[in-house]
């Protein structure tokens, strides 16, 4: 266990290495001169210049390599072109909401899925359990902005249930978690569905097992059986994919950050593409691919510290 | 998205046994049992020639404008209807469905050309393997849609774009496969007597491994044209990838959102394209795998 954590810890910062070196090539992935592509086609000579030696253009790509990262390692992610500010400032500024929407998204997350997948396989076979499977199955294939563009309409526009888009403050107010209902709904769909199919698969494995026909042999109430030995057993490989999954949310946020007009990195990053912001391009790439790497680490650490059977090698 | 890449990630890191290609006629007598694969072969059929055909069977040219009619519901006129500048969505819809095709056959050569070399490479040669396998799990550091974003943004917009970055993001996906593929066939007894009798590396290779990657890439291949052309539709979507006022899927659904509250249905029918597509290589790729390889399934 010690061992395994630690093997994962040395690994880390060879992965977080090549993350930053890719990242880096981001920069050098741009068709023609960046510095040119950045000022525009008609920009002076100078204004060329000037751009290329604020970004260390002019000098060798090693050396350029490492005064990038040693500028990271202490927390200057450069500037945006746009808005002048630091990029960790536009960084920052914006995290806290994704954090919150993939908070709240991964708190529904299991709480739909796990009842729905149990429901399934209890009537395994019957209506009930096709029609969830068949849910899910467009849960999966759907695409996300279709998803977004559905609940906008129908929960938005149609119903009133919900704001339609924009951020109402923080998710402990009452206007906060109201304008964060269908942002973290839109996010946790595809979630919610692969979750669904896996717990039903878990509990199907489980309710074959000898232990569950004596449990129903000496008489429990099924409610019981469902949950205390199906439920209770199945959900290890369910904890996995769930972590997995919240992961994989955080790539969920562009499409949702951008539908919703969420404020949060998501939403940065493709806006920074578009204005073709460079440094917020790296800057927010980076951040995000780090806080995924971390989040997977956690989780596989967890999961090992979960059940004593697993060895890794 | 997010889900889309997760099948994918587990897929690839299975130890996959690759099987004998059954006969050919043993094959179509079974594909043809499938119903869901035929139906995903069917929906394929009709969008490739929709595509190919689109300007002769499109009613209208997918530029000209119509502002009188702006936001038409379906009619005999207009099938689908028209956009918020009076377009025919219907034609559109086909000119469109040569985007996201060239996207995902694009993006799909591309990464199983590569890929295929990487993990041929990795598996066959094992000094190689580490480094090739620690760039593989640098890529798939990035989660889901990230590093395609990452590199269309640093690519500029357009097709070719597209296609690099979303082709570059599947390399990881074929490389593990084919690794543990090459990984299982080089100790089998076939391999290892080819060896013993002094056949070549690049004989082995093309004989006896490569022949045997062909069904399992296969169908590997047909599940990912579907996270293709949905990535592409993604990207699109968010304004990175084709740009209006090209019929992308992806670009149709990105402006029709401005109108969602009025006009549904000029979001409705590019989604419902993206979709068919998307299922039907889903379907396709199933059908294939229960096809070809019944031990591939997970």
């Amino acid at each position: 266990m010690t061992q395994y954590v630690l093997r994962r810890l040395v690994v880390l910062p060879i992965v977080l290495f090549g993350v930053s070196v890719l990242v880096f090539m981001v920069l050098h992935l741009v068709p023609g001169n960046p510095a040119q592509v950045i000022a525009g086609p008609d920009a002076p000579p100078e204004t060329v210049a000037q751009i290329e030696r604020e970004l260390g253009l002019d000098r060798p790509l090693p050396e350029q390599y490492a005064r990038y990262i040693g500028r990271v390692l202490q927390g200057d992610l450069g500037r945006s072109l746009r808005s002048r500010r630091p990029v960790l400032d536009d960084v920052m500024d914006a995290l806290p909401n994704t954090l919150q929407l993939t908070l709240v998204a991964a708190i529904i997350t299991p709480l739909i899925a796990i009842p729905l997948g149990v429901i399934a396989a209890a009537r395994r076979g019957t209506r009930v359990d096709r029609g969830l499977m068949l849910l899910s199955m467009l849960g999966i294939t759907v695409p996300v902005f279709a998803i977004a563009l559905g609940f906008m309409w129908s929960f938005g526009y149609q119903l009133r249930w919900f704001p339609i888009s924009g951020y109402g403050g923080p998710i402990w107010t009452f206007d906060g978690l109201r304008s964060v209902a269908l942002p973290a709904l839109t996010l946790a769909v595809g979630a919610v569905a692969a979750l669904a199919r896996l717990t039903r698969s878990a509990m199907l494995e489980v309710l074959n097992q000898d232990f569950v026909r004596t449990a129903r042999a000496k008489g429990l109430r099924e409610r019981v059986v469902l949950a205390r030995h199906g439920l209770a057993n199945a959900l290890l490989p369910v904890i996995t994919v769930l972590g997995l999954q919240i992961a994989l949310l955080l790539s969920g946020a562009f499409v949702t950050e951008t539908v919703f007009a969420w404020p949060g990195v998501g939403r940065l990053a493709v806006f920074a593409i578009q204005g073709r912001d460079f440094p917020l391009v790296q800057g927010t790439v980076l951040v995000i691919a780090v806080l995924f790497v971390l989040v997977n680490l956690v989780v596989d650490v967890m999961y090992a510290y979960v059940d004593p059977r697993i060895h890794y090698q | 998205m997010n889900v889309a890449a997760a099948p994918a990630r587990m897929g690839a890191g299975a130890q996959v046994e690759p099987a004998v290609v059954p006969r050919r006629q043993e094959f179509v007598r079974r594909f043809v049992r499938n119903r869901a694969g035929l139906l995903g072969l069917a929906i394929i059929a009709v969008l490739v020639a929709l595509a190919a055909l689109a300007d002769v069977i499109a009613p209208y040219d997918w530029r000209s404008q119509d502002i009188v009619r702006r936001f038409a519901v379906p009619s005999p006129q207009h099938w689908l209807g028209t956009d918020e500048l009076g377009r025919d969505i219907f034609s559109r819809i086909l000119f469109g469905g040569r985007y996201s095709l060239t996207i995902g056959v694009g993006a799909v050569l591309l990464s199983f050309v590569v890929g295929t070399l990487v993990g041929i490479v990795a598996g066959f040669y094992r000094r190689l393997d580490g480094l090739l396998m620690r760039v593989v799990d640098v890529m798939l550091a990035f989660p889901g849609i990230l590093l395609a974003i990452a590199l269309v943004g640093a690519l500029g917009p357009g097709l070719s774009s597209v296609i690099i970055a979303i082709g570059t993001t599947e390399i990881p996906g074929f490389a593990r496969l084919n690794r543990s593929m090459v990984l299982s066939l080089r100790e089998r007894e076939f391999v290892v007597a080819a060896r013993v009798v002094g056949a070549s590396d690049a004989s082995i290779l093309l004989r006896h491994v490569l022949l045997n990657l062909v069904s399992p890439l296969l169908v590997f291949a047909s599940l990912r044209m579907s996270t293709a052309i949905l990535v592409g539709a993604t990207l699109s979507f968010l304004g990175l990838g084709i740009q209006p006022p090209e019929p992308e899927w992806g670009a149709m659904v990105s402006t029709a959102r401005q109108y969602i509250a009025t006009a549904p249905h000029t979001f409705a029918y590019p989604t419902l394209a993206i979709f068919a597509a998307v299922v039907a290589f889903n379907l396709l790729g199933d059908a294939l795998r229960d096809t070809l390889d019944p031990t591939l399934r997970h």
